[in-house]
């Protein structure tokens, strides 16, 4: 617990509002409110973050013809893998992000190539 | 954190028991030959303390070299420091096997470092690709140009040494998604050939860098089709599973099979389910060489599991 906590603090320190949703998911209730608040920030955005091997929002839907961004928060490296090969990213270090315009309509179901336990998915519409 | 399994020496686990330890960076283990099984004999720097029988092997893993993160700023320095141990060995062993995730990028540098930093041991290294080696743009290309010769499909093949054979994994390729670690049927095909024609008194000790088998499916720490592999492998009297990965130590004995996750050099990562997710591990910079090369593993003759003992060096 105490590693745990130290990590919390160092997540703080460097704290941005695109990390809004990892320190709400280790912090609790009392920054529950944050992840709700994240997580919508996220999506008007149109950006997936990738934190704690967990993409977030895990499920996003958009206009045809929107860009979504995903970046990643963690200490290790991953990558943005379409299942059919619609699109895939080069591995994306720290902060490091990948972009996609999703020009056609359809369910685009995704893994990170290095951690294949990691999935999402993009609903265009 | 769960201490379970450390210390058990002389109370006779029975061999299906799991022993787990988290022990959080390292530097290698000694292995040893005698009667056509593989022992080991402990962790590097406790191995002048052992008596190898003039065949002994060391397992490196997890070097991570590129990685500067809070958990370990210097992952090239580490494995300095653990190679600096493999130096000072008294008896040299035949050869290193490093089960992978040499570098953390895949970046040009990174493997000059690693390959640099090792050939100073003046020991021959066996590789087997981690994820992290094969996410350079050509997704692996980088990787077989240096360490592929001799090797098929994705960087898998055998050799013999001292009536022992030897088998490198590639389980890193082609993930699917929700999936595990990942063989595939061609190298399958593959290891079932390269069986054929083997006595099933050959020990055999089989490498690659995620766990053949799962100790932790929710963190995607096993192999899809390790079964697969593993039953291959049944009929063989001695058979040594030797994986990466997870920077920890986990170990099982199962019938024949003797099941061993090594160390990391480069930075801990939490017990299974410990933590939020199985990203490297923060300890306080202080702390961090007080953990090298922490925890001993000591055989218990006959066939029973192998003993880990919980030891600081400053202590």
């Amino acid at each position: 617990m105490q590693n745990l906590m130290s990590h919390i603090r160092l997540t703080m320190a460097r704290f941005t509002p695109g990390r809004a949703v990892v320190v709400a998911a280790l912090s609790g209730p009392v920054v529950g409110a944050l992840l709700a608040f994240g997580a919508v920030a996220a999506q008007e955005e149109n950006v997936v973050t990738i934190d704690n091997f967990t993409f977030t929002a895990p499920e996003l839907t958009v206009a045809v013809g929107t860009t979504v961004k995903w970046v990643n928060h963690d200490d290790i490296p991953h990558s943005v893998v379409d299942k059919n090969k619609a699109f895939r990213s080069k591995a994306l270090d720290t902060d490091d992000s990948y972009s996609f315009t999703f020009a056609s309509a359809g369910t685009f179901d995704y893994l990170c190539g290095l951690h294949p336990h990691m999935v999402g998915k993009i609903i265009v519409k | 954190m769960a201490k379970q399994g450390l210390d058990d020496r002389g109370k006779g686990l029975g061999r299906r028991e799991v022993l787990e330890c988290m022990v959080w960076a390292g530097t290698g283990v000694l292995w040893t030959v005698s009667g056509g099984i593989p022992h080991s004999v402990g962790l590097i720097g406790e191995a002048a303390a052992a008596e190898p029988t003039g065949f002994t092997f060391l397992q490196m893993s997890d070097s991570h070299i590129g990685f500067d993160k809070a958990a370990n700023p210097d992952a090239l320095g580490t494995l300095r420091e653990a190679v600096a141990k493999v130096k000072a060995m008294p008896i040299k062993p035949s050869f290193i096997i490093h089960t992978g995730d040499i570098t953390h990028l895949s970046k040009p540098a990174e493997f000059d470092n690693a390959d640099k930093v090792f050939g100073e041991t003046g020991v021959q290294v066996h590789w087997v690709p981690g994820e992290h080696d094969i996410i350079d743009e050509e997704r692996g290309k980088a990787y077989l140009e240096r360490y592929g010769k001799g090797s098929r499909g994705a960087g898998w093949y055998s050799f013999d040494d001292h009536g022992v054979h030897f088998i490198g994994l590639v389980n890193v390729v082609d993930l699917k998604g929700g999936g595990l670690g990942n063989l595939g049927a061609e190298q399958l095909a593959w290891l079932e050939a390269d069986l054929k024609n083997k006595s099933s008194s050959t020990p055999i000790v089989v490498f690659a860098h995620i766990p053949l088998q799962v100790i932790y499916r929710e963190w995607g720490w096993g192999t899809e089709d390790g079964m697969q592999a593993l039953n291959l492998l049944k009929r063989f009297g001695s058979v040594t599973v030797l994986n990466g990965h997870i920077h920890q130590l986990a170990q099982k004995v199962e019938g024949n099979m003797t099941f061993h996750t090594a160390l990391s050099t480069a930075f801990p990562q939490p017990a299974p389910g410990s933590a939020p997710s199985p990203g490297p591990m923060l300890v306080p910079a202080d702390k961090l060489r007080t953990v090298l090369g922490l925890s001993t593993v000591t055989v218990l003759q006959g066939n029973k599991p192998l003993a880990i003992v919980d030891k600081t060096l400053a202590g």
